[in-house]
Order: structure tokens, then C-alpha cells, then sequence
């Protein structure tokens, strides 16, 4: 905890010079807690009132009737495409689509760090760099080939279903999202678990080895117990990036019913039909919003440590 | 940052026991029969799709691929269209829009990132409730922000509309429906979604220096403003191109911010190479120029990224 401090020896008149430093820098500070928390605040006002109060009334000012409706209109009825019974399913999507996808993720990404840092074989940085450059790729590079496979999985999938009356989930949007998310996830889940193994004593890991403990042993009686932080970090940077996906989202389900909810959200908004209703709109943004907000305010030191995990290597 | 506990270590003694061959080689071989699954993964999805894509772009792929290989016609067709016709081509437009776009988007979050934290380290009091503020907009979907932000900068219903209520009648702020300033509002909103974020990385930077070297500089008689010209920012450089890292890898991968916050500008004048590939591809049925773009995309990440993370696994051998 360094700051600048200031030399005692000031000339006259410094704790005047001080005082109008101070007064400039929570300005400025203040001035830009503003600029940050304006979009929100706005959303937030403009979600409780009514249309004509919108259309009538200033932006910044607080709704003068307070009214949930426009968040249950959102919620239970509005009109995503044509289907007109509010952005809940597509909530519910998201959320089986964002539980499977971060767990399986995450217990790959601990498993494969323990293998990279504590089983070193020859290659295994080259095979980390490889998995580490995939964090990095435009997805647009992939996007199309991974269209072309889910679309001939689907095709078995009917075919099983035709003939064996089950398809095991092959075509299903939701399935194929999770599978997505994990392929294009293991990188960062990897590089987390990595970097924090590699500063895990492997004094410890050699010991329980001469003992005879076996690689799975040695996993869960050693590594896990001692790997809560990073656990919490990775989930919740999993959770945060696949929730607010869209690219894969729009693109592999981006009709239908098995859409999550960023791609209603955004089908909500820029619908062409019908007079807009922005509180709707601005209640629908407030939900979709909602539980990342939740996880950002519960955590947000684990949800900084694993942005700036994901940033700065170890 | 890592604590290890004591770990209480049962062992039961039948592991203790010599291996037999068989099992002993498949024990040795675990470790990689464990990481196979995400390597293959890995090489499959991510370089084998690559190739995939760079094989396409290769061809005349419509609405469906097609395999025959036809030379670079689709490179030479996004060359070809020109800033002549009018409006510019949608490919012109997009790299003229990654250029402003990337350009003001990195500049603006480090140096107001940078700026902030400056400010947010001078012993502020209120410091642990600032910094969420800054911070939060990381948290949120680029839709959100789009949605937010469309709001805020509709001439009809917020910034503008709200200055004339106030009386300041001739203000006048159209950017997101004006086809040559839609990319601006852009920027505005994608610098207010991640600046927060490189304040905490310059944040965590400015902790991190030895209290020494400032309070020796400042013996010396150094002004506050040389002080981090000459000594604190230089320290700061490792920080500077990861944020960069992390600000160019956003940029080049924004595509639902301007889908959000424009639904692609006044006859796609906000697009961004992302956006042109996913319309190409998706919705104008020109499979193969698509995918060329994809590999520019590529290609453009490759040269800032590779070098990165050479560096970054190269000096530290074990």
C-alpha cells in the first residue's frame, strides 16, 4: 500500500496547494463514478416506468409511480419474435446451457493444470502454448467448420431418433452450446489452473508419490483441497463469459426455442413489430444483466483476480 | 496469494506395493491419458477448424461448401471493392472501422485507465466503493451495454433530448444514426466497458512498486508529475502491453457491441470485420469471402499474439 506522499518540506502556502489538489482529485473522481454509473442508473429508472412518463418526462429523473409491470411484462410476456411469452424460458436456457458448460470446463481445465505443472513430460509446454493460443483465436475462424459439424451431428441425431427413438441429445441447441463452451473454454480454464498450480510445492506431490499414492489420490486428497481460490476465480470467469456470449449463441442457436438470453434480449430490443417499449426493453436488459451483476457484487475479488488471470501471466 | 494448508496425507498401504509392469506403464502413462482428451480437443476444433476455414476461403463456397479449390478469387474480391463506390465497400468499411475503432479504443482505456488509477492512488478515502463503480460494466454482456448505451445516445429519448428539456435547446448529438460518426459511439461505449478494468490492472501495477524508489525520488527533490513521468510510468511497462494485449484481443473480437448498440449502423457504416464475416457467411450466403475474412481476422492476432506469448513462455525455461 504505497502511495505518493507528500515531501514535508513545502513552500508557503502548501496546505492551501494541497487542500485545492484534494478537492480536484475527488472531482474528478466523483465526476467519473458518475460517467460510469450513468447507463445504469438510467436502465434502471427507465425499467420502472411507464411508457408515458417516458415519452414525456427527462430521462435522469426517478419514476414518479414506481411499477413493476414492465419487469413482469419482460419477464412473462413479452414478444421474442413471435412467440410472445417473455425472455423466463430463454433464462432458463441460458442457465442449463451455463451450469453444465462451467462445470465440465473447469474440472478439465484442474485436471489438466495438475498434469502441466506437476507431471512435466517433454512437450508439455509446447502443449500448454497450443492451448493457450486458443484463448486468443477470433472465433470467426472457427465458427463456420463448427456449423457445418453441429449441422451433420444434428442430421444423426434425427436419423437415431427415426430409427431408435432416442438421439442421446445430438442436435439438441443446448447440448451443442455446452459442447462449445467447453472446447473454447479449456484454454483459460487450463491456463488458471496452471498458474496457480505452479506455485503449489510439489515437494508435497513428490512425497505422497514415494508413499505410493496414486495420480487420481494425489489429485483429490492434495490438490483439490487446496485449490477453493482458484476454483471460485475460474467459475466465476467461466460463468461471466459463457452467460454473455453471443457470437456462438446467435449462431448456433440463434432461432428456436433453445436461444439463451443474450440472443432474446437482443431479438426483444430490435423487434420491428408493434409501438417499442423501452421500459420492457430496459426491464428485459436489467434481468439478462442480473446474475453476472449478482456474482460482480458477492465476488468481485475473485471476478478481478481472474480477469487479470486471464490478462497477465504468471 | 496461495496458502497452502497442511494436508493430512492417508495413505493405504496397499498402494505401497511394488508395480507390476503392465500396470506400472499405464500408471506412468495417466498423466497424458488425462490431458489427451483436451489436447485432441483442442488440435481438432481450434487448428483443425482453422485449416478448415483457410481451406474454404480457398474456394467459390456459397450458400454451401464446396471443396474445389479455386484460388484466391475471394481474397482478390474483398480487394477489389473499393473506396469508389458509394457507399464504400462493406469490406472498406470495416477495416477503415477496426482502424478508428482499435485505435481510439485502445488509446482512450489506457489512458484514462492509467489516469484513474493515478487518482486512485492517492490515498483516496471512499476507495473500496470507487473502485466496484469503475469497475462493473467488465461484469455486463456487451448486448446490455448496447442496449444501455443505445438508450442513452437515442437523439429522440436520451442525451439530447434530456439537454433540451433543460434548455440547452441547440445541442445537438446524433452520432449513432449519422453513417460517419456511427463508430464513435462505439467507442464510447466500449471504453466505458473496459477502462474500469485497466484501472485495476494499473491499479494493482502501482501497488506493486517499491515505496523505496518514490520516497528516494522525492528526497532528490522530484515533483510529484516527474515522479511518475520519469519513474512511475516507466515501471509500469509490463502492464501497459498486457492491457494492450487484452485491449487489441477485445477489439478485433467485438461483434455483439456493435450488433447491440447499432444493429450494424446506417447501412452496415458501423461494421467491423467480425460483423462482416458473420453476415457474409450467415446471411449473405458468400461462404468463402467470409471465411478470407475470418482468416484476415486471424491472421491480424497472429501477428500481436505470437510473439506475446512466445516471449511470455520462453523466458521463464524450466
Amino acid at each position: 500500500m504505497s502511495a505518493v506522499t507528500t515531501p514535508a518540506r513545502q513552500a508557503s502556502g502548501g496546505m492551501n496547494v494541497k487542500l485545492v489538489n484534494r478537492i480536484v482529485i475527488y472531482g474528478l473522481l466523483a465526476l467519473f463514478a458518475l460517467f460510469y454509473l450513468m447507463p445504469l442508473f438510467v436502465m434502471l429508472v427507465t425499467s420502472f416506468k411507464t411508457m408515458d412518463e417516458i415519452q414525456n418526462g427527462n430521462m435522469l429523473s426517478l419514476p414518479k409511480a414506481p411499477t413493476f409491470d414492465p419487469w413482469l411484462k419482460a419477464w412473462g410476456e413479452t414478444c421474442v419474435g413471435l412467440t410472445c411469452a417473455g425472455i423466463k424460458g430463454y433464462f432458463w436456457n441460458s442457465i442449463k446451457m451455463v451450469v453444465p458448460a462451467v462445470l465440465i470446463s473447469t474440472m478439465l481445465g484442474a485436471l489438466n493444470g495438475y498434469v502441466l505443472t506437476k507431471w512435466r513430460f517433454r512437450g508439455a509446454t509446447l502443449v500448454f502454448g497450443l492451448m493457450l493460443f486458443a484463448c486468443f483465436i477470433p472465433f470467426q475462424s472457427v465458427l463456420l467448420p463448427m456449423a457445418t459439424i453441429l449441422g451433420s451431428v444434428g442430421r444423426f441425431g434425427v436419423t437415431l431418433q427415426n430409427s431408435i427413438g432416442t438421439s442421446f441429445g445430438l442436435g439438441n441447441s443446448t447440448v451443442n452450446l455446452v459442447f462449445v463452451h467447453v472446447v473454447y473454454g479449456i484454454g483459460f480454464t487450463t491456463l488458471f489452473f496452471r498458474n496457480y498450480y505452479e506455485a503449489f510445492p510439489t515437494e508435497l506431490v513428490k512425497a505422497a508419490q514415494v508413499d505410493g499414492a496414486s495420480f487420481f489420490q494425489i489429485f483429490r486428497r492434495i490438490m483439490l483441497p487446496n485449490s477453493m481460490p482458484i476454483f471460485v476465480v475460474t467459475v466465476i470467469y467461466q460463468f461471466t463469459n459463457i452467460w454473455n456470449d453471443f457470437l456462438f449463441a446467435s449462431a448456433y442457436a440463434g432461432t428456436g426455442d433453445a436461444m439463451p438470453m443474450t440472443v432474446a434480449l437482443n431479438n426483444v430490443v430490435n423487434t420491428s413489430t408493434g409501438v417499442v417499449e423501452y421500459n420492457v426493453n430496459m426491464a428485459a436488459a436489467m434481468i439478462a444483466a442480473l446474475p453476472t451483476l449478482l456474482v460482480y457484487v458477492l465476488a468481485g475479488r475473485y471476478f478481478v483476480r481472474g480477469l487479470m488471470a486471464g490478462a497477465v501471466k504468471g | 496469494m496461495s496458502t497452502v494448508a497442511t494436508t493430512q496425507i492417508k495413505l493405504t498401504p496397499e498402494h505401497a506395493r511394488p508395480r507390476t509392469s503392465v500396470r506400472g506403464r499405464l500408471q506412468d502413462a495417466l498423466p497424458k491419458i488425462v490431458l489427451a482428451p483436451s489436447f485432441a480437443i483442442t488440435v481438432v476444433f481450434v487448428y483443425g477448424f482453422i485449416l478448415w476455414t483457410i481451406y474454404l476461403s480457398f474456394t467459390n463456397s456459397k450458400t454451401f461448401p464446396s471443396y474445389a479449390i479455386t484460388g484466391a478469387r475471394a481474397y482478390q474480391r474483398l480487394w477489389n471493392w473499393t473506396f469508389d463506390t458509394d457507399p464504400p465497400s462493406s469490406w472498406y468499411t470495416s477495416i477503415t472501422n477496426m482502424g478508428i475503432f482499435g485505435f481510439l479504443y485502445i488509446l482512450i482505456c489506457l489512458a484514462l485507465g492509467l489516469f484513474l488509477a493515478i487518482l486512485l492512488d492517492q490515498k483516496i478515502r471512499g476507495e473500496g466503493v470507487l473502485r466496484p463503480i469503475y469497475l462493473y460494466p467488465m461484469a455486463l454482456s456487451f448486448i446490455v451495454t448496447g442496449v444501455a448505451w443505445k438508450w442513452f445516445l437515442d437523439p429522440g429519448l436520451g442525451l439530447e433530448q434530456t439537454l433540451h428539456q433543460w434548455g440547452w435547446t441547440s445541442f445537438h448529438f446524433d452520432w449513432i444514426k449519422n453513417k460517419d460518426f456511427v463508430i464513435y459511439t462505439v467507442v464510447i461505449a466500449g471504453v466505458w466497458q473496459a477502462s474500469g478494468f485497466i484501472m485495476a490492472m494499473f491499479l494493482a501495477g502501482l501497488r506493486g512498486i517499491d515505496g523505496e524508489i518514490m520516497k528516494a525520488a522525492q528526497i532528490d527533490g522530484a515533483t510529484t508529475f516527474q515522479l511518475y513521468r520519469r519513474i512511475v510510468i516507466p515501471l509500469l511497462r509490463p502492464i501497459f502491453l498486457s492491457a494492450f494485449i487484452v485491449l487489441a484481443h477485445l477489439a478485433i473480437k467485438s461483434y455483439d457491441l456493435v450488433v447491440a448498440l447499432t444493429s450494424g449502423g446506417p447501412g452496415g457504416s458501423a461494421w467491423l470485420p467480425s460483423n462482416f464475416m458473420y453476415e457474409y457467411t450467415f446471411k449473405r450466403n458468400e461462404m468463402a469471402v467470409g471465411s478470407a475474412s475470418a482468416v484476415i481476422m486471424l491472421m491480424t492476432i497472429v501477428a500481436i499474439i505470437v510473439p506475446y506469448l512466445y516471449s511470455e513462455l520462453r523466458e521463464k525455461p524450466r
